[in-house]
C-alpha cells in the first residue's frame, strides 16, 4: 500500500546518522578546516570528477548555457572552500545534443572513460529517461535537474536521483489551490500534445477537481503546430481561467495570437514560466501577458524581503536583479530552473563528504543521499528549504506564483512544501545497489 | 584445394576483427562498439535499399522505431519475454514496411523521398498521439531485470557485446549472401537502369518491394536490438533526424558496399565523440569533415577503397 506522505525515511541506522543536510553541510564545512582537511585529504589528491551532461546543442541549448554558467560558479565556490574531502572538483562536460541516444553515450563515457564519481545536470526528460538505464547498469550516481516525474514515478533506478529540483507532478498540483481560490473555478487547459503537456493535463485536472473546480475543456496542440488562432474558438465562453503551458520556438507566436484573439477581454491567464524561460518579458507581443500569472521555480526578478540568500546567489552566478546576465541585459537566464545545478553540486559535496572513507564511494553516496531529509535554506540552497524523500529519490520544496506587472514578474504567493506532497510511488531503497 | 574467395575472407575477417576488438579494447570502446554494431544493422538495412536498389528513402526512422516499439510495448505492456518480444519487433517493422511500401513504391525518385518522409512524420506523430502506451516524446525504460535471454543478463557488458555481435553477424552475412544472389544482382540492375531491367523481363516492382521489406525488417531488428540492449524506447528515434542518419552513415562508409555501413556508422560515431572532446564547436568539425569527404571521396570510404585499391570489394 502506498504511503500518504513523503517526509520520512526507512529507519536505517546509518542513514539516521546522516539525516539532515545541515549535518552534512557541517561535515563539509569541517573539511575546509585545515586539520580536518588533512585527514581526509590523505586518501587521495585526485580531483573529484563529475560528469556534466550539458544540453549545449539541440532544443535545450538555452537552458544548457545557463546550467553551465551556474555549474561553473558552484564549482568555483566549492573548490575555494576546499573542494570535496579536500579534493577539488573537476567538471567533465559533454554535450548530449538534447538527444536521448547521445545522452546515454555520454553517460557511458563518464563512467568508463573519464572514471567520473558521479554525473549530473540533465534537464530534458527524454534525455534523462534514455540515459538513466545506463547510469544504473554502470552504477554511476546520476543526479538530474529535470523537473520530470520520471524519478519519483519509479521507472528509473536506484542510482538516479533528483535531489534539488521539484518534479512536475508536485509543482502542478500545488498550483491548483491558488488557482481555484484566487483566480476562478472554471478552467480551460491548452497544452502541447506530448508527454510534458499530458503531465500538466493529468496532474492539474486531478488536483483541480479535488479542490472542487471544473475543467471545461482540454485543448491539445499538435507538436509541430506554428499557428494557433484556429484552436481558440474551442475555448468555452464561460472559461474563467486559461491554463497554458506551451513551450518551444512557437511560444511567442502563441502568446501574440492569444492576445489578438481576446483583445484584452479574455479570461485570466495562468501559465508555467517554462514557456518563457530565457525570454525577455519586454519582448514585443508579450504585452498581452500583463496581469497574468505564472508558476516559477525560483523568482526571476529579485523580490524584496524574500529568499535570504538570493542576492548572494545572483552575484555568484552573474545574474542581475531582473534575471538577466550582468554583462548583457538582453541575455535572460533560465532562473526558474538553473538553481538546481548550484544546489545539486552542493548536495553532491555533502553526500560525498558524509560517505568519505567508504570502500565503494558510489554506493556510499547513494546511501548517504537516501539518508537526507531536511534541506535548510542557505546560500547552498538559495531557492528555499526542501524535504528529500530517500525512498522515491525526489525532493519537495516551495513553489512560487508570480503576476506580470509592468513587464516584470512579482511573486504573489509561495506554496508550502506540504502542498507539493503526493503518495509515494516507489521505494528505490528496496533495489540492490 | 579450394581457396576461399576474397569476399568470403573479407567478411570472415570483419567478423573476426569485431570479436578480437572486444578483447583488446577498453570497456568504453567495448560499449561503443556494441552500439555501433546495432546501429550498423540499421545502416545495412538502409544500404540494401539505397546502395543496392537505388531507392533513396527518408522514412527509415519509422521502420527502426516500429521494431523498437514492437519490442518495447510487448515487454512493458504485454509482459512478453525477450525472444517473443523481439519477434514482435520484427513483425511490427515488417507490417509497417509492407503497408508503406505498397503505397510508396508507386512513386520513384524525389516523390519516393517525399512520400517516405511524410509517412515517417505521420508515424512520429502517431507515436506522440498514443502517449498512453508509448509515453510519447519522453519514451520509456525497459527494466534491467527484464532484459534477460535464456537466463543471460543482456545488460552485462560482455553479454551485451556478444548479443550486438550476433545481431550484426546475422544481418551482415545475410546482406553478403543476398547481394551475391541473382535477386541481389537484379537489384543492382534496377539501380543502374530500371527500364532496362524491366525490358529484360525482370519484375522490378516485386524486386523493389522485397528489397524494401528486407530493408525495413533489418532496420526494425536494429531498433528492437537497441531498445533491448540499451533499455530505452522513445519517439526521438522516429523523428526525421533518424531517417537522415542512416543515409549519412551509408554515404560516409560507401553506398553499395557490404562493409560501408559498418565503416560509416563507426566513423560518424567517433567523429562526434572525438571532436567533442577538443571543441564545443564540434558540430562545425563534423559538418566540415562531411563536406570534405563528400567533395573528395564521393563514393564514401569503402567506395573509394574499391575504386582505388580493391575493385573486387563486394
Amino acid at each position: 500500500m502506498k504511503k500518504e506522505n513523503t517526509q520520512h525515511l526507512a529507519g536505517v541506522s546509518r542513514r539516521s546518522a546522516l539525516k539532515s543536510i545541515g549535518a552534512l553541510g557541517g561535515a563539509a564545512a569541517f573539511s575546509s578546516i585545515p586539520g580536518f582537511t588533512g585527514m581526509v585529504h590523505g586518501q587521495t589528491d585526485e580531483p573529484v570528477r563529475l560528469g556534466f551532461q550539458v544540453h549545449r546543442t539541440g532544443i535545450g541549448a538555452a537552458y544548457g548555457r545557463w546550467y553551465e554558467r551556474t555549474t561553473n560558479a558552484a564549482v568555483e565556490r566549492i573548490n575555494n572552500m576546499g573542494g570535496i574531502n579536500g579534493r577539488p572538483i573537476e567538471i567533465v562536460g559533454e554535450d548530449d545534443g538534447t538527444d536521448p541516444k547521445r545522452g546515454a553515450e555520454v553517460v557511458e563515457k563518464f563512467a568508463t572513460q573519464h572514471n567520473c564519481d558521479a554525473a549530473f545536470g540533465t534537464l530534458f526528460s527524454h534525455v534523462v529517461i534514455g540515459s538513466a538505464p545506463r547510469a544504473g547498469e554502470l552504477k554511476l550516481p546520476y543526479l538530474v535537474v529535470s523537473e520530470g516525474h520520471h524519478v519519483a514515478s519509479g521507472i528509473l533506478n536506484r542510482y538516479t536521483l533528483q535531489p534539488c529540483i521539484t518534479d512536475v507532478k508536485s509543482q502542478v498540483q500545488a498550483m491548483a489551490p491558488f488557482v481555484h481560490d484566487n483566480l476562478g473555478k472554471k478552467v480551460t487547459m491548452i497544452y502541447p500534445d506530448f508527454a510534458f503537456g499530458h503531465d500538466h493535463r493529468d496532474y492539474f485536472s486531478e488536483a483541480f477537481a479535488r479542490r472542487g473546480g471544473t475543467i471545461l475543456e482540454q485543448i491539445a496542440i499538435p507538436p509541430a503546430e506554428t499557428a494557433f488562432t484556429r484552436y481558440f474558438p474551442r475555448i468555452p465562453r464561460d472559461t474563467e481561467i486559461l491554463y497554458h503551458v506551451m513551450v518551444g520556438p512557437a511560444v511567442l507566436t502563441f502568446v501574440k495570437e492569444l492576445g489578438e484573439f481576446f483583445g484584452g477581454s479574455g479570461p485570466a491567464l495562468f501559465g508555467f514560466i517554462d514557456s518563457l524561460e530565457a525570454v525577455d518579458m519586454n519582448s514585443p507581443g508579450l504585452e498581452f501577458l500583463d496581469g497574468s500569472y505564472f508558476w516559477e521555480g525560483m523568482p526571476r526578478y529579485q523580490q524584496e524581503g524574500m529568499l535570504e540568500f538570493d542576492a548572494e546567489y545572483r552575484a555568484a552566478v552573474g545574474v542581475d536583479a531582473n534575471g538577466a546576465s550582468i554583462s548583457d541585459s538582453r541575455d535572460v537566464s533560465t532562473y526558474a530552473h538553473m538553481f538546481g545545478c548550484w544546489e545539486t553540486l552542493h548536495f553532491i559535496r555533502d553526500v560525498m563528504t558524509a560517505a568519505a572513507g567508504s570502500g565503494n564511494m558510489k554506493q556510499a553516496m547513494i546511501e548517504a543521499a537516501e539518508g537526507v531529509t531536511d534541506i535548510a535554506e542557505s546560500i547552498e540552497h538559495p531557492q528555499g528549504a526542501k524535504l528529500f524523500n530517500g525512498k522515491t529519490h525526489q525532493v519537495f520544496g516551495h513553489q512560487y506564483i508570480s503576476k506580470v506587472e509592468g513587464n516584470r514578474l512579482n511573486v504573489v504567493h509561495s506554496t508550502s512544501i506540504e502542498d507539493t506532497f503526493y503518495p509515494d510511488e516507489v521505494d528505490y531503497t528496496q533495489q540492490e545497489l | 584445394m579450394i581457396r576461399p574467395s576474397r569476399d568470403v575472407s573479407l567478411h570472415a575477417g570483419v567478423l573476426a576483427a569485431l570479436l578480437l576488438l572486444f578483447f583488446v579494447t577498453s570497456a568504453y570502446h567495448n560499449g561503443n562498439l556494441a552500439r555501433i554494431m546495432v546501429l550498423a544493422v540499421f545502416a545495412m538495412g538502409y544500404n540494401f535499399l539505397f546502395g543496392y536498389t537505388g531507392l533513396l528513402s527518408l522514412g527509415h526512422a519509422l521502420f527502426f522505431s516500429a521494431g523498437m516499439y514492437g519490442l518495447g510495448i510487448s515487454m512493458n505492456h504485454l509482459d512478453m519475454t525477450v525472444l517473443p518480444a523481439f519477434g514482435m519487433g520484427i513483425l511490427a517493422s515488417l507490417a509497417v514496411t509492407g503497408a508503406i511500401g505498397f503505397l510508396a513504391l508507386r512513386t520513384s525518385g524525389v516523390a519516393f523521398m517525399i512520400v517516405t518522409l511524410m509517412f515517417a512524420q505521420a508515424g512520429y506523430l502517431t507515436i506522440l498521439l498514443f502517449g498512453k502506451y508509448t509515453r510519447g516524446d519522453e519514451g520509456f525504460v525497459i527494466q534491467q531485470a527484464e532484459r534477460t535471454l535464456f537466463g543471460i543478463d543482456l545488460t552485462d557488458p560482455t553479454n551485451r557485446y556478444f548479443a550486438a555481435f550476433a545481431l550484426f553477424a546475422v544481418s551482415y552475412l545475410f546482406i553478403a549472401w543476398a547481394v551475391r544472389t541473382s535477386f541481389g544482382r537484379c537489384l543492382v540492375a534496377i539501380r543502374e537502369n530500371e527500364a532496362r531491367a524491366r525490358m529484360l523481363g525482370y519484375d522490378t516492382a516485386r524486386h523493389k518491394y522485397l528489397a524494401l521489406l528486407a530493408s525495413g525488417v533489418l532496420s526494425g531488428a536494429s531498433g528492437a536490438g537497441y531498445a533491448l540492449l540499451f533499455g530505452y524506447a522513445g519517439a526521438t528515434f522516429a523523428s526525421v533526424q533518424y531517417s537522415i542518419l542512416p543515409l549519412l552513415w551509408v554515404l560516409l562508409g560507401g553506398a553499395g558496399t557490404t562493409i560501408g555501413p559498418l565503416v560509416g556508422t563507426a566513423f560518424a560515431f567517433y567523429l562526434v565523440d572525438v571532436s567533442s572532446e577538443f571543441t564545443s564547436a564540434y558540430l562545425l568539425v563534423v559538418g566540415a569533415t562531411i563536406v570534405f569527404l563528400t567533395l573528395f571521396f564521393p563514393q564514401g570510404l569503402s567506395g573509394e577503397l574499391r575504386r582505388r585499391l580493391a575493385p573486387w570489394l563486394p
